[in-house]
């Protein structure tokens, strides 16, 4: 009721009839120096806030952030036996993880205490409104308290984390993960597809700048790698599923059979020698043969030969041969479960299929190559023992041309984008064919040499007398044993025609086929160009967007060998970090507020967009860990049966009723506003005092996609003249195609809202990310403008709405 | 199956054998290509100044001719099939012009008052597109005398394939042509130059370049193991066939090389009347290879 005087309510917390409800709720306003104070009336706030059932006292201080304020409230918490606290100060995003710990300490569980935002949200963005201002807050405050009575004290899960890291891929990014990981004492899984690790880079005879023996480099890590205590290699392996949680991924790896026992096989090559199985080889990309039973170069690790089933005769002749007993032609593939705390994914790389681009005739002659396969002809365990010949004829190569960009920067046919290393290649190549006396000629669009010494490189092949030539090479025709290129010379500006001995061509950096599939299972989104996508293309680079799941290397994006070593070493980090929490799980899911409504539809389901949900005994089971809480499912749900913990519908519904039953404002919006980027964006347009109308009052939603019709409904029928959604786009958000899924129900929201009697243009939609605040407060001017312009809802058409809503409840 | 032919002028002087063939090998299909009534030449270039609607007079003339042959039940569909490729790429980028732009059709329309108005809704196919359609399969099964010993050479030219939105194949790597030669029995040999511009119109007044041309898509074709190219252009056709007197004159070890149209060889493997064939207007005689294979009977 009211009170006697507001002027004695200074400093002792009265006790009004009122109080004596259910709860015992403490209102705090804060003046924030002025900075509140200025605008809003915190005085009035507090006195309505007082005649309020069940608020059992409400003050206002001039710093509620302070030490002494905090402690203050403690008291009072302690002492008037508060159950439930409202404040009315900054945004949340300011203080509501120090407040929460400080009134735990007096033994406030967080869920029971609500933040309404009276100052990015209130002061700094109505300064020529006070009474507007004023009346907002009272109104947000008001809502609060209605939500803070319904809510119920939640406590984080705590989450015990499984120490080991399963590493996919075994080339240079793989193997650089799995050691550190090993260094710092983690259990590594490596798995690898091919029969050895190593990767592309294995197959290089040098690397640039340095034109250092890349395989002399990379081999002592191999060694590594087999001789780790921690690290458990697993080759001829493929990830087959990854089920779980993160912090406890389920993993399937499917193992073929190598056929040959690797702690028996000395590599003596006697069985190959018998094998009358021979196969294009892959590792010298199809220039020659290799047998069924091989190895696929004499460095591999684990050392050991490995039978092809399937191409493999099962004659015999390979386990007659060897001596140590090794070969069991009936090894039987098999599966084994993993069970791992993180995995990073290096899966590296495969070239583009340069047939799909004609004019190259790729696969037309054999002395037009790709770049790999002219790095296993430079190198001295390659097919041509490193002499650069003429596939067609054996003649040695007296010229070659390298077609740069042939397919990458392509939007019409090829790959949009740039594969970073073919320019360095190129050069490096091109060095090692010019100290063996042949003309190299580089044709190019641009010359990409950034990163480290990589320029001076360049400098060194055009002195040493490399060709270089700018021009896109529009074709490469076969005349006989040679090939003719056909470019553009952009520096004469005319079409030139060379013919050599030998073309190599330099297709787009793709990522690896199997890479594209596993992603796929593992729900790990990629890019457009099916490269794994990051979580944050600058701050962090080496995430995914589903946690605990990291990525390194080319499995990213083109790169160099330089940064594929620096992003596995920052992704262990990033495992390492990650597998050392206790992992705590916020309570803000889905569950079952009405299990006894819930007969197994399904529709939850298929809406949820982690797949949290399942059906099992003929009931919706939420996986708590799983669930980000967005709510989505909730309206979902044919018959009521869902809620969400932290906004139930009995709290949001209260909410809502409460922000605007009593409101003595003229024109009122309710904008629901989605809890991350789109409440940022509208703080953002608070510190730059961008200025909107008060009619606006935020009710802050994990996703707009948690509202029904009803909710909207509601907004009208107790005194809402618009209401607004407002939600991140799909890409920005964190609850993925819950945010699409929002906009898609706003369509049906509008369909039916005129069958309700309300003009369907009251209700606004729109996508908001954190940069476009500015546009946000537009939004806020043009529909309070509109709003306005139409006046308020008819007093029937509300009450309309009020029966239709109660019967709906009833029935 | 009948539908509306455009032969175009060509076809009616010196590449009559094209069209004759062409006709006789449809009916073995089954399918009947019956002239659209009263046309005109279509234009043979397309004019590629956007608003100059009255190049565009000619082909669209042709194209409501064939919207009345549809309409009068003559025919079973919209479409209008092409042989000649410049026919073929004119005809098809005006419909395509005045498709997306109305208001440049009703100009067009409302200044050939005299003619019904055209409605924008006939399709141009090449005959090409419809032997993909009826399928290789169904062409093999007619073949009375498969090409064997045959070593033929497709030559595409530019117009099939090129702007990419009329291109009935892929524009650097076409398979139709091959694809047809096979089904006839024929040795398919690949040529790289078979999409290079044959010089086109600059036979008129810049022979030597045609010549130039000419010489490289020929000897290309012969060193791959070609005994003779197989067009589809009566401009393709008269520019590597008619033009070796030149190509000889700047290359005197030049041989020659004879010329088809596909649909004769189409013609010759269905065992149809070699007399329809057109062989007498050829420059170079390809009947004397024909008999060398014995594709052909002495006489």
């Amino acid at each position: 009721m009211k009170s006697k005087s507001s002027r004695a309510s200074a400093e002792r917390p009265r006790k009004s009839k009122e109080a004596k409800g259910d709860h015992r709720v403490g209102v705090f306003v804060c003046e924030c120096g002025g900075n509140i104070s200025d605008v809003v009336d915190v005085k009035k706030v507090v006195n309505e806030a007082r005649s309020w059932k069940g608020v059992a006292m409400a003050r206002a201080t001039t710093y509620l952030c302070s030490k002494p304020s905090i402690e203050q409230m403690k008291d009072w918490i302690r002492r008037v036996k508060l159950d439930r606290v409202v404040l009315a100060c900054c945004t949340p995003n300011m203080h509501r993880k120090k407040f929460e710990r400080s009134f735990k300490e007096a033994g406030l569980n967080s869920a029971l205490m609500e933040i309404v935002n009276a100052r990015e949200q209130g002061s700094w963005v109505h300064p020529d409104d006070p009474e507007g201002a004023t009346q907002k807050t009272i109104d947000l405050v008001r809502g609060a308290v209605e939500k803070a009575k319904r809510s119920t004290p939640l406590e984080p899960m705590e989450l015990e984390v499984e120490r080991s890291v399963l590493v996919v891929g075994g080339g240079i990014a793989g193997i650089t993960a799995a050691l550190r990981l090993a260094e710092s004492g983690r259990k590594v899984y490596l798995v690898e597809s091919k029969s050895s690790i190593g990767g592309h880079m294995i197959q290089y005879p040098k690397v640039f700048p340095t034109l250092d023996c890349s395989q002399c480099i990379l081999t002592p890590k191999m060694g590594d790698v087999a001789d780790s205590q921690n690290i458990e290699l697993l080759t001829l392996a493929k990830v087959k599923s990854a089920s779980g949680v993160p912090g406890n991924f389920n993993v399937t790896v499917s193992l073929k059979a190598r056929g040959v026992d690797p702690e028996k096989c000395v590599s003596c090559g006697a069985c190959s020698q018998e094998c009358p199985v021979s196969v294009p080889n892959d590792f010298n990309e199809y220039m020659d043969e290799r047998k069924a039973v091989y190895i696929p170069f004499p460095q591999a690790v684990p050392s050991a030969y490995a039978i092809d089933f399937d191409n493999c005769t099962k004659c015999g002749n390979c386990v007659e041969a060897c001596a140590r007993k090794a070969i069991d032609l009936e090894e039987k593939p098999r599966e084994r479960e993993l069970t791992v705390g993180a995995i990073i994914l290096a899966t590296g790389f495969q070239l583009y299929d340069i047939t799909q681009l004609g004019q190259y005739r790729y696969g037309k002659h054999p002395n037009i190559i790709t770049s790999l396969q002219m790095e296993r002809m430079l190198d001295i365990t390659g097919p041509t023992k490193s002499s650069v010949v003429r596939l067609s004829d054996g003649k040695e190569a007296r010229n070659v041309c390298y077609v740069l960009c042939a397919g990458s920067r392509d939007v019409s046919k090829g790959l949009p984008y740039c594969s970073r290393i073919c320019c360095l290649y190129a050069i490096k190549q091109a060095m090692l064919l010019h100290k063996a006396g042949i003309d190299v000629w580089i044709h190019y669009i641009d010359m990409r040499t950034p990163g480290r010494r990589y320029e001076e490189f360049y400098k060194t092949a055009r002195d040493e007398g490399i060709n270089f030539v700018k021009g896109k090479v529009a074709e490469v025709v076969p005349a006989s044993d040679q090939i003719t290129v056909v470019a553009e010379d952009v520096t004469v500006n005319r079409l030139i025609e060379n013919t050599f001995d030998l073309v190599v061509l330099c297709p787009p950096i793709c990522p690896s086929r199997d890479s594209t599939k596993l992603a796929e299972n593992m729900k790990v989104p990629l890019d457009e160009n099916r490269f794994v996508l990051e979580s944050h293309p600058k701050l962090d680079p080496l995430a995914t967007k589903r946690e605990g799941i990291f990525a390194c290397g080319m499995a990213m994006g083109p790169k160099d060998i330089q940064s594929t070593v620096a992003e596995a070493e920052g992704a262990a980090m990033k495992a390492v970090n990650f597998l050392g929490e206790k992992r705590e799980i916020e309570p803000a899911n889905a569950f079952l507020g009405a299990p006894q409504n819930c007969n197994g539809c399904g529709e939850c389901v298929q809406i949820c967009p982690v797949e949290a949900i399942q059906v099992s005994q003929g009931k919706a089971r939420i996986n708590e860990i799983v669930c980000n809480g967005c709510g989505a499912c909730i309206p979902a749900c044919p018959t009521h049966a869902l809620d969400l913990q932290g906004l139930t519908e009995e709290q949001l519904t209260a909410q809502i009723r409460a922000v605007l039953e009593g409101s003595r404002a003229e024109t009122k919006i309710v904008a629901f506003m989605g809890k991350g980027t789109v409440y940022t964006a509208a703080d953002i347009a608070g510190v730059n005092r961008l200025p909107y109308p008060s009619s606006v009052r935020t009710i802050p939603v994990p996703s707009t996609s948690r509202l029904s019709l009803e909710h909207i409904l509601q907004c009208f029928a107790h005194g809402a003249d618009g209401v607004m959604l407002l939600e991140p786009p799909e890409q920005e958000g964190s609850f993925g195609k819950a945010h699409t899924m929002a906009g898609e129900r706003k369509e049906e929201y509008v369909s039916k809202l005129e069958d309700y009697g309300v003009d369907s243009i009251r209700l606004w939609f729109s996508n908001v990310y954190v940069p476009d605040w500015r546009k946000l407060v537009g939004a806020f001017n043009s529909f309070h403008s509109m709003i306005e312009g139409m006046g308020p809802i008819n007093s029937e058409t509300r009450q309309e709405l009020v029966n239709k809503l109660e019967k709906r409840n009833r029935g | 199956m009948k539908n509306a032919f455009f032969p175009g002028c060509s076809l009616k002087t010196p590449a009559r054998g094209f069209e004759e063939t062409a006709i006789s090998c449809a009916r073995v299909l089954d399918l009947e290509l019956i002239e659209i009534p009263r046309w005109n030449c279509c234009g043979t270039v397309y004019s590629l100044t956007t608003d100059d609607l009255m190049h565009h007079l000619a082909p669209i003339r042709n194209l409501i001719r064939a919207q009345k042959m549809a309409a009068s039940g003559a025919v079973d569909d919209q479409r209008l099939v092409t042989l000649c490729s410049m026919c073929y790429n004119t005809l098809k980028r005006s419909s395509f012009l005045v498709k997306e732009n109305p208001d440049k059709l009703k100009v067009i329309n409302d200044f050939m008052d005299e003619e019904e108005s055209y409605s924008a809704k006939v399709e141009v196919v090449h005959f090409l597109q419809l032997m993909r359609e009826i399928g290789f399969r169904q062409l093999e099964s007619k073949v009375k005398k498969p090409l064997r010993n045959l070593r033929v050479s497709p030559y595409y030219g530019c117009m099939l394939l090129r702007p990419r939105e009329l291109a009935i194949d892929d524009p650097e790597d076409p398979k139709v042509l091959e694809d047809l030669l096979a089904a006839l029995g024929a040795h398919v040999v690949d040529n790289p130059l078979k999409v290079r511009c044959c010089g086109s119109y600059l036979t008129a007044n810049r022979k030597q370049t045609v010549a130039d041309l000419a010489h490289d898509i020929l000897t290309h074709a012969v060193s791959e193991g070609a005994d003779a190219l197989a067009v589809s252009c009566p401009l393709c056709a008269f520019n590597l066939d008619a033009r070796q007197a030149e190509v000889k004159n700047l290359h005197p070890s030049f041989e020659f090389v004879p010329i088809f149209y596909f649909t004769q060889l189409m013609a010759l493997a269905f065992g149809l009347n070699p007399e329809q064939f057109g062989f007498d207007t050829h420059t170079v005689d390809p009947r004397k290879l024909l008999k060398e294979k014995g594709l052909l009977d002495g006489e």
